[in-house]
């Protein structure tokens, strides 16, 4: 009779995270209105926060909690609300128009999920904490989140995929480590705060000058 | 302690110019300050020199011979340039191209981005290492924009989305290695000191430290502007003030190779065979033909130089790569050398650009005759930068060559035809933009400032002629750290 070891239930639920993670990170992949975007951005960033609380319960790592909180305050509630105000000062409300049709890009998504997945196959072996099947998502919503820049041409829709990357990255550092020192994350959490007031003011600046948001029409430089 | 002190000099210059940024004495007190990061500077070399390493704050940060000459270099050309924007900011006032508010956010961001430069160099935690490369591209992304064009706009962002995303290959590369790392040193603080991880490089998993190490080239070898991820280091040169471009080229590439050298020693700790070289050296002799090959091809006069900057990071990355001794200690002359003649260079080109209000290279003509200060700086620029001798720079790439041509001899060929391309275009376009007869001037009303660019230039002539002991020394040092 094999040995039968249960797993336990927070490492379920782990799973049951990195599963809707990567969920969302599709989700964004084919949604076209901005502010659905955003919505569901929030709730990366919040299920983001529950994962990392997960783990902190998980691996008995008080800073793991600073590190939720921290994550659930500026991704779930600040980026998505200063986001939110931007587009309703900006006034733009348009569907998003993708390069690729959103089908092609659903396909193209799972070949890059199939691409992480082998990626992190060697590492997560080595991985001896308890998180090793999350790395291989972690990596896959980072390269999703890559390829929603590339497609979109619109300025809040690329970032938003530079924020859902930086997600990606987060998730990353906590399933296949014990969440990266404090003062990382704070100087991390930081500089995106900071990179957060600088796209305002760069969407301000592009559409007094282009009179849009279409990053499209930036694309003169070297042409000479 | 010392380190505290040079840190808070550019903090707290740069809140003060936050405030006061606008008023007539701001311009001074931007060269005051730097002044004093150069001193507190020059003392943290001095105690370097003489103790070896210096710390501070459990270790998380850390001098050693290496980062203390990067932090003397960038703390002299922070200097110099503060000296040159004086003159530069007043003559763009003039021209009704900065108001106040653009001033305030140009002192401000100019010290927060020495700041962050300083902390790239100082700290010992790679984690903080990444949060300050990042801090450098956001300090700098709205000077790119100053103006307000729409080219500066489109390159702007394009400097914001592409380094943004090449760093966030290098937070993942950083990740990683904290993955392996913590399995030698626990988790927590220690386990991502440079200095700690030095000391087990041996027992790090190879595998995941050489992924690790691919992702940190390529999201740092975006920063240094390696080909192909050099496509926002053009445009953000060409189009933010010149100053700004002085001290992207001339500090923040050579910072981010400083992080791409950093981790390539854990590699070679951690891999019996050699695997981070052969990479760095593929980058950089790739980077050096497209760059040379780019040249021939630009009539903007600040584009034409960062493609110069280019192709010798290019080059850097290719000594880097190597090895050795010989090849690191000429990679960090090298270094110097090029930071002080490209700083030089676009001290004159802007004021080039200023009196001929264009950055066409085929309306620009005849600068010895307008304007013979200019005219000399440029010429003696360009005939530096392409190693002529005596300057510097031929020392260190004749010994990069000979290096090359001993241990690599496959690389010296498409080197060489680098060289020879990237100096026949740029000996090509500053003869035809100094020789001549003077036409298009249209600016003659102040006398050019040549301080700045003489001095640099003088410094990098006396090292091409005497390289004193004390100095080689130092270089030895670092070069051995690198090994």
């Amino acid at each position: 009779m094999p040995h039968w070891n249960p797993v336990p239930f927070a490492q379920q639920l782990l799973d049951l995270f990195a599963a809707l993670l990567l969920l969302i990170v599709f989700a964004m992949l084919s949604q076209r209105r901005i502010l659905t975007l955003i919505h569901l951005f929030a709730l990366q960033g919040m299920i983001l926060a529950l994962s990392i609380a997960d783990s902190a319960w998980l691996t008995h790592q008080p800073h793991l909690y600073y590190s939720a909180a921290l994550t659930l305050g500026l991704k779930g509630v600040i980026l998505p609300g200063l986001l939110r105000r931007l587009i309703g000062r900006l006034g733009v409300v348009w569907d998003v128009e993708t390069l690729i049709n959103i089908p092609t890009t659903m396909l193209l998504g799972i070949v890059l999920v199939i691409f992480a997945f082998n990626l992190a196959l060697p590492i997560a072996h080595f991985s001896h904490t308890i998180l090793r099947n999350t790395l291989g998502i972690a990596l896959a919503s980072v390269l999703l989140s890559f390829m929603m820049m590339i497609t979109r041409n619109k300025a809040v829709p690329q970032v938003i995929g530079f924020l859902a990357m930086e997600n990606g990255l987060f998730f990353a550092a906590t399933s296949a480590t014990y969440g990266m020192p404090m003062v990382v994350e704070l100087g991390v959490a930081l500089d995106v705060l900071v990179g957060m007031f600088i796209f305002g003011i760069f969407f301000f600046q592009i559409r007094d000058t282009f009179d849009s948001l279409d990053t499209r029409k930036m694309d003169h430089l070297g042409r000479d | 302690m010392d380190i505290w002190l040079m840190l808070s000099i550019p903090v707290l210059g740069g809140l003060w110019q936050g405030w006061r940024g606008q008023h007539p004495e701001a311009p001074w007190v931007n060269v005051l300050v730097s002044a004093l990061t150069l001193l507190a500077a020059g003392n943290l070399l001095l105690e370097v020199a003489r103790h070896g390493v210096v710390c501070t704050v459990d270790e998380q940060f850390r001098l050693d011979a290496l980062s203390a000459f990067l932090v003397g270099l960038t703390a002299f050309v922070g200097l110099t340039t503060a000296w040159y924007s004086r003159s530069y900011l007043l003559h763009e006032c003039e021209q009704g191209r900065m108001d106040g508010p653009r001033l305030r956010l140009y002192h401000g961001m100019y010290q927060a981005f020495m700041f962050t430069l300083l902390l790239a160099l100082s700290t010992n935690n790679l984690g903080l290492l990444w949060v300050a490369m990042e801090a450098a591209t956001l300090t700098t992304v709205l000077l790119v924009s100053l103006y307000r064009t729409p080219a500066s706009l489109e390159a702007a962002w394009k400097y914001f989305i592409l380094c943004g995303v090449g760093i966030a290959q290098a937070l993942f590369g950083t990740i990683l290695l904290y993955f392996a790392a913590e399995k030698r040193l626990g988790e927590g603080g220690t386990a991502l000191l440079w200095s700690h991880l030095i000391q087990v490089s041996h027992q790090l998993e190879p595998t995941i430290v050489s992924l690790a190490f691919v992702f940190l080239l390529v999201g740092y070898g975006t920063k240094v502007g390696l080909v192909p991820l050099h496509h926002w280091l053009p445009d953000a040169h060409a189009e933010g003030p010149t100053p700004i471009s002085a001290v992207l080229s001339g500090l923040l590439l050579n910072v981010a190779l400083y992080a791409i050298l950093r981790t390539k020693v854990l590699v070679d700790g951690a891999l019996p065979h050699s695997f981070a070289g052969p990479l760095m050296m593929g980058f950089g002799v790739v980077s050096m033909l497209v760059a040379a090959w780019m040249l021939r091809q630009q009539h903007d006069i600040k584009r034409f130089f960062a493609y110069s900057s280019i192709e010798h990071m290019g080059l850097l990355t290719f000594a880097f790569g190597m090895g050795g001794l010989v090849a690191s200690l000429a990679g960090l002359l090298h270094m110097t050398l090029h930071s002080l003649t490209k700083s030089a260079i676009f001290f004159a080109v802007g004021q080039v650009a200023q009196r001929w209000k264009t950055h066409d290279m085929t309306r620009i003509q005849g600068i010895l005759r307008a304007c013979p200060r200019l005219g000399w700086g440029l010429l003696l620029g360009a005939l530096a930068i392409v190693g002529f001798p005596p300057f510097g720079v031929f020392t260190s790439e004749f010994l990069i060559l000979t290096t090359a041509l001993r241990e690599h001899p496959w690389a010296v060929s498409p080197i060489v035809l680098a060289l020879g391309v990237a100096f026949a275009a740029i000996f090509g376009q500053v003869q035809s933009l100094t020789l001549g007869e003077a036409a298009g001037v249209e600016n003659q009303a102040t006398r050019p400032s040549m301080v700045p660019w003489f001095w640099h230039l003088v410094v990098v002539l006396l090292l091409g002629i005497y390289l004193p002991p004390w100095l080689l020394q130092a270089y030895r040092q670092a070069a051995h750290l690198l090994n």
